[in-house]
């Protein structure tokens, strides 16, 4: 069985793209990394891979709003590719920036004939925020989270607070369980960003399209977490878990 | 046509910038009530662009329906003037753009998006767009209304606000310019005049230097043209030159007088020198003050290259720009390093005063402290997060004499392959501009930062101060390191102070070179060459190409959309020439340039001043001190600064910059991991003592680094493997004084840096920072920095799973302390709360120093230590409260198990005394004969152990007087609550 390969599409600001392909590549995938202009010269490159990975940054500055720019790029110039792309049983992975991306490109089905119901707006704090957060995942529906229960993963975002349209838009993007990762916890501060219904991540329809705020690329290595000099000796990081799911779907 | 797209909060949203703009406001007094409403606008300039198109823009790339409201019209229409969700509002529309000029990212994305955008509705031009922002306020008099405008949402220095509608239908964009070659009428000048011509064209040349250039030109019968002048001005700042530092001085103190050909070379660079010689074959500095950053070998592969700047001037007049444009240009001298590094972590390091001094204290011109550390904060956090690189330590001090001088150091580490660490520029090739476009700012930022501040600075250097573009200078990174591993140029650097001049000048100093400057690329019209020359203009690198390979260059970075030009020709010729539209400018040789500035010597004394004894205050109980030291803003939790900084991207991270059960510990120093595939850590820390310079210089700089080498060792770094930084802030040092104790601290740094066997691989200074402002008598006013050292360390350890943190990990282990104390209060923490003077500042045993940081480092490899904190300000006592309620683990000392220098040493020395070289381990009991056999033949003792209770316990003697004892949750809180905002 070849390794599945994996697309890390970068744009300029995109900042994760290294240690999110040494993810990939460590759960056992050949990643690779392109330029958002090679994409938009060649838009059929992309069926040469079987996972696309939007990595964390701040694309284009996120000038104007978080992924704003890159988010229009995809809507104007590759729709059609990235429907392709998931028709065809393939996987979408948005980190952080990529989640913006994502959300805000009509990729996670959040859109209806109203426009978008849902998006990702300035956490309540007004600021950047780098901290480690507990998120509860909900494994029925989303590829990336199959087995996954209570991760400990780390934020750093300022634009993660999960927005919805409206409250009925909110129930039906839970009906159709397309809330599979969410703060959890008992401190005060559990949810980081004011995020509605806790939301930290959001999968579509098929589950094979998945954003989340938290970075689990940077979570590969037991000595990346936090209390790492506390606890007993871990093999890996709890983050792994997505990428090798991913990797697996393909096997 | 000029269209403007205003964003509102939408209704039922929180208007946040409108709470913040209130609680500024309440700091300067105004407390209204005031009503207030906010949003953010685009003007946007199209001839062809129709309302339902502007429309389209605005609902579907500039706002957010979930949470914003646009509303759309041209310039002047009523619809623009009034906050859509505020019926009935009667008060002010106050409006805040950049200066034209100003780097505004922002408007600059917006730009390429919107003609994306215009392009799939047919093809609409898109001319410009500028950002505005907005605030209407009612509840404010006139009066009020303007102090608000210009101390709170506005910065002369770089944006103007209009009360009002705008003043203006169209988006300036500049005019043409007319060449018109400007000579000097230089051979008229008497003294005075040529004084005049240094002050008044911003050159901040001495006399002396001036009286150089005249003769020069004199000799070859010549007036000099103006950018002649200007790039001899710009080689020969004390910025790019540090003429002061590696100049003639005369040094007198109570040991002797001293004739310093070049002092930092016969100092700092000696020791190094001494070391590297010393070692041989077993020598791992690799390049050491001579490239834009010091290198050294890390692993087989990589070395690792590390510099530390300042950029405190442009920090005083737009504290966020200034920043901002200090972290970025660090990170460029890393690239500019070798054949360019990857950068790997961000250090950060800030002086203010105090963020309570009273606003009405504040004398003209200065800014409020709290607005300069939080506009730093930010502009360092903007900067470094967008870079993707992770900021992992970092400092900040508090003292008023910081009131017109804010200090900034941005320091950078990055990673280089052993084969890329050297450069060598080649005749022939061609110098190619990459980056950012050319403009008007940054003009003299070189020759300004040779120059005291006055109150009269904001308007006079405003063109020094920049905003940076971060996203410029990631797509900068990202290209560069293509071209380097296709080996596609021979020779890099940065353009930082003097633009195009240094860089150039410096790179073309052994061969020669001609620019063509009317060929590079600029961001307006309206330019002269001069302007070009010497324009600080960010995010630009320039490179020195074979011929042969531009046609690859090109290609690359116009993949990357980034812009590349062919600006000149590095001729052997050995001298300067440059030209506009094929005519000569300037023509100098570089010998000149690099050789022909006078020398000058300089006197410079230090007189220690006799010790005066302190009255320490004898009590029956210390807890009180022990949390007025915590909660003093020097040792007070940064955790509010610190969360807003990424310090995990890149994937590397493992000891982070908070440590703990709740991971609001303050570490010792951070670590990270460059390589992912490999155990290799690199651990970066720093030390400072500004107090204890008040007493001896001396003591202060070598305190400063038996501090930075503390930090490193406590979390597991092997102490013959660590680089340091040398970082002067000075006063004025032309006074010879203020020079005297900074020579004095560059002997401590000699004499520590040889006997730790630690060397200096790079360094900087920055002088003058003295503020003067006339007060409300009339009087001149000075205010002169303290001498303040940084000193940072750049460390490594073999396997990152040996690194140790500061948190107690479990009760019923033993807390050892090692090192000696000494009753040493002199600038200590204690004086300081209990507004104590006298004393002595805290001496290093540098001989005992290294065996101790040996001795406890195998102690650490070994496993045996399982938490460590090195005791700085506030002694034993802070040290042991932060590794308890970080850990949440209780612990109970004994005083009278404390090593000491003498019996003498009382109760108040054993809590606080900041004697350097200590350290505080936790030790399971299982592992205390291997942890003591380690450390045989170093001064320590076990003091105490950890307990399962919630409380801090220190007694005086096992049984005797409890002198301090406290819930962990009460001393965290006197910890984190001071800076918490």
């Amino acid at each position: 069985m070849p390794k599945p390969r994996i697309l890390i599409l970068r744009a300029p600001g995109t900042n994760c793209d290294v240690e999110t392909a040494f993810a990939f590549e460590h759960a056992g995938g050949q990643a690779e990394s392109l330029h958002l202009n090679r994409l938009l010269e060649a838009p059929q490159l992309a069926a040469d891979y079987q996972i696309l990975c939007i990595p964390g940054g701040f694309s284009f500055g996120d000038d104007v709003a978080a992924g704003r720019i890159f988010a229009n790029q995809i809507r104007h110039h590759l729709a059609d590719v990235m429907q392709e792309f998931r028709a065809a049983g393939k996987l979408v992975l948005g980190i952080c920036n990529g989640f913006q991306v994502l959300i805000k490109s009509g990729l996670l089905d959040t859109d209806d004939d109203r426009g978008p119901t849902a998006s990702l707006s300035w956490n309540d704090s007004g600021r950047y925020l780098a901290r480690w957060v507990q998120v509860s995942a909900d494994n029925k529906k989303c590829v990336f989270l199959a087995g996954c229960d209570e991760l400990f993963l780390p934020i750093a975002h300022a634009e993660g607070k999960f927005v919805a349209r409206d409250q009925e838009a909110f129930e039906q993007l839970e009906q159709a369980g397309q809330l599979v990762l969410r703060y959890s916890g008992n401190a005060s501060d559990y949810n980081p960003n004011g995020s509605l219904g806790d939301v930290a991540g959001v999968c579509d329809q098929t589950g094979r399209v998945f954003g989340l705020m938290p970075h689990p690329e940077r979570f590969i290595d037991p000595t990346q977490h936090p209390q790492w000099t506390r606890l007993p000796k871990q093999g890996e990081g709890a983050g792994l878990q997505l990428f090798r799911n991913a990797v697996r779907f393909f096997s | 046509m000029l269209w403007e797209i205003d964003l509102h909060p939408r209704a039922g949203t929180l208007d946040r910038e409108a709470a913040s703009v209130a609680a500024e406001a309440a700091e300067l007094g105004i407390t209204g009530p005031l009503e207030i409403y906010t949003a953010r606008g685009f003007l946007i300039e199209s001839p062809a662009i129709d309302d339902s198109q502007v429309e389209k823009l605005a609902t579907e790339l500039f706002s957010d329906s979930m949470v914003e409201q646009p509303i759309c019209a041209p310039i002047g229409k009523a619809a623009l003037d009034a906050p859509p969700n505020a019926s009935g509002f009667a008060g002010s529309l106050l409006q805040v753009l950049l200066k034209p000029g100003v780097m505004d990212p922002v408007a600059s994305s917006a730009e390429t998006a919107a003609r994306d955008f215009c392009s799939t509705m047919g093809d609409i031009p898109i001319e410009a767009i500028r950002t505005l922002r907005k605030y209407w306020i009612a509840g404010a008099s006139e009066e009020q209304l303007a102090k608000i405008g210009s101390r709170v949402l506005a910065n002369d220095a770089i944006e103007q606000f209009f009360v009002g509608p705008l003043p203006f239908d169209r988006l300036q964009l500049g005019s043409e310019y007319q060449f018109a070659l400007q000579t000097v009428e230089l051979d008229a000048l008497d003294d005075e005049g040529l004084m005049r011509l240094s002050l008044e064209g911003q050159l901040y040349l001495q006399l002396a230097e001036m009286q150089t250039i005249q003769q020069h030109f004199a000799k070859l019968g010549q007036q000099p043209t103006d950018i002649e002048l200007e790039s001899i001005a710009q080689t020969w700042s004390e910025h790019c030159s540090h003429k002061t530092l590696a100049g003639r001085i005369a040094y007198r103190d109570e040991n002797g007088e001293r004739q310093f050909e070049n002092m930092l070379k016969e100092t700092i660079f000696a020791a190094t020198q001494e070391l590297r010689a010393r070692w041989g074959e077993n020598d791992w500095c690799v390049s050491v003050f001579r490239d834009n950053a010091g290198i050294v070998r890390f692993d087989d592969e990589n070395n690792l290259a590390f510099k530390v700047e300042t950029h405190n001037h442009p920090s005083a007049l737009e504290p966020y720009g200034g920043a901002n444009t200090g972290i970025g240009g660090v990170i460029r001298d890393t690239i500019g390093t070798g054949m360019a590094a990857k950068p790997i972590c961000n250090t950060d390091v800030f002086c203010f005063a105090p963020p309570d001094t009273p606003v009405d204290s504040l004398p003209p011109s200065v800014l409020n402290p709290k607005q300069v550390m939080n506009g730093v904060v930010s502009g360092v956090r903007d900067y470094g997060n967008r870079m993707g690189i992770p900021t992992v330590n970092g400092a900040v001090y508090f003292d008023a004499r910081y009131l017109g001088n804010p200090l900034v150091y941005c320091g950078n580490v990055g990673l280089i392959p052993h084969e890329m660490s050297f450069k060598e520029v080649q005749p022939g090739d061609l110098i190619v501009s990459v980056g950012g476009r050319t403009g008007r700012d940054g003009i003299h930022g070189a020759t300004f930062s040779s120059a005291e501040l006055t109150s009269e600075s904001e308007t006079l250097s405003g063109g020094s101060v920049q905003i940076g573009n971060a996203i410029e200078e990631k797509k900068v990174l990202d290209v560069i390191l293509a071209l380097r591993d296709r080996g596609l140029y021979t020779a890099i650097t940065d353009c930082g102070a003097g633009g195009f001049s240094s860089a150039v000048g410096e790179m073309g100093e052994e061969i020669g070179a001609e620019v063509w400057l009317d060929r590079a690329p600029v961001k307006y019209e309206g330019l002269s060459y001069t302007e070009i020359w010497i324009s600080e203009a960010q995010e630009r690198m320039v490179l020195s190409v074979p011929e042969k390979n531009w046609e690859a260059v090109r290609q690359l970075c116009a993949d990357e959309s980034v812009e590349a030009t062919v600006i000149g020709k590095f001729e052997p010729t050995g001298r300067l020439v440059l030209k506009y539209n094929d005519q000569t400018v300037c023509d100098l040789t570089m010998d000149l340039l690099h050789n022909g500035r006078p020398p000058v010597i300089r006197q410079a004394e230090f007189q220690p001043a006799p010790v005066e004894p302190v009255a320490l205050p004898q009590r029956d109980d210390y807890t009180v001190d022990l949390k007025k030291i915590l909660g003093s803003y020097n040792v007070a939790s940064k955790q509010s600064i610190i969360r807003q900084y990424d310090h995990e991207v890149q994937g590397g991270s493992v000891v982070k910059p908070l440590v703990g059960v709740q991971m609001d510990g303050p570490s010792d120093a951070a670590v990270v991991r460059p390589v992912l595939d490999s155990r290799r850590g690199v651990v970066i820390s720093c030390g400072m003592n500004p107090r204890y310079g008040d007493f001896d210089t001396y003591n202060m700089a070598a305190s400063a680094i038996d501090e930075a080498m503390r930090n490193c060792v406590a979390v597991g770094a092997d102490p013959s493997r660590v680089a340091i930084l040398d970082n002067f802030c000075w006063g004025d040092c032309e006074n010879s004084q203020t020079l005297g104790s900074l020579v004095r601290a560059a002997l401590a740094c000699h004499d520590l840096s040889l006997v730790l066997e630690t060397p200096f691989i790079s360094g900087k200074d920055s002088l003058n920072n003295e503020f003067s402002y006339v007060d409300a008598d009339g009087t001149k006013q000075t205010i002169a920095i303290p001498p303040t050292l940084l000193i940072s360390a750049m460390g490594q350890v073999e396997d990152v799973a040996q690194c140790v943190t500061m948190d107690l990990k479990a009760a019923g282990n033993r807390l050892y302390l090692v090192g000696n104390t000494n009753e040493e209060f002199g600038g200590s923490h204690f004086s300081l709360v209990n507004n104590l003077t006298g004393g002595a500042a805290p001496a290093v045993d540098a001989e005992l120093a290294k065996q101790t940081f040996a001795a406890l480092h195998q102690a650490i490899r070994q496993g045996t230590v399982r938490s460590c904190h090195d005791l700085s300000e506030g002694g034993l006592a802070v040290a042991a409260a932060e590794m308890a309620f970080a850990g949440e683990v209780g612990a109970s000392l004994d005083l009278s198990k404390v090593p000491t220098s003498a019996e003498s040493v009382g109760a108040v020395g054993r809590l606080f005394a900041e004697s350097n070289t200590r350290f505080l381990c936790e030790v399971r009991p299982e592992d205390a004969t291997a942890f003591e056999s380690q450390l045989a033949g170093i001064p320590f003792a076990c003091v105490g152990e950890t307990t399962s209770e919630t409380r801090l316990q220190i007694d005086e003697a096992t049984g005797g007087k409890t002198l301090v004892d406290a819930e962990l949750a009460e001393l965290k809180s006197a910890w984190q609550s001071p800076l918490s905002w």
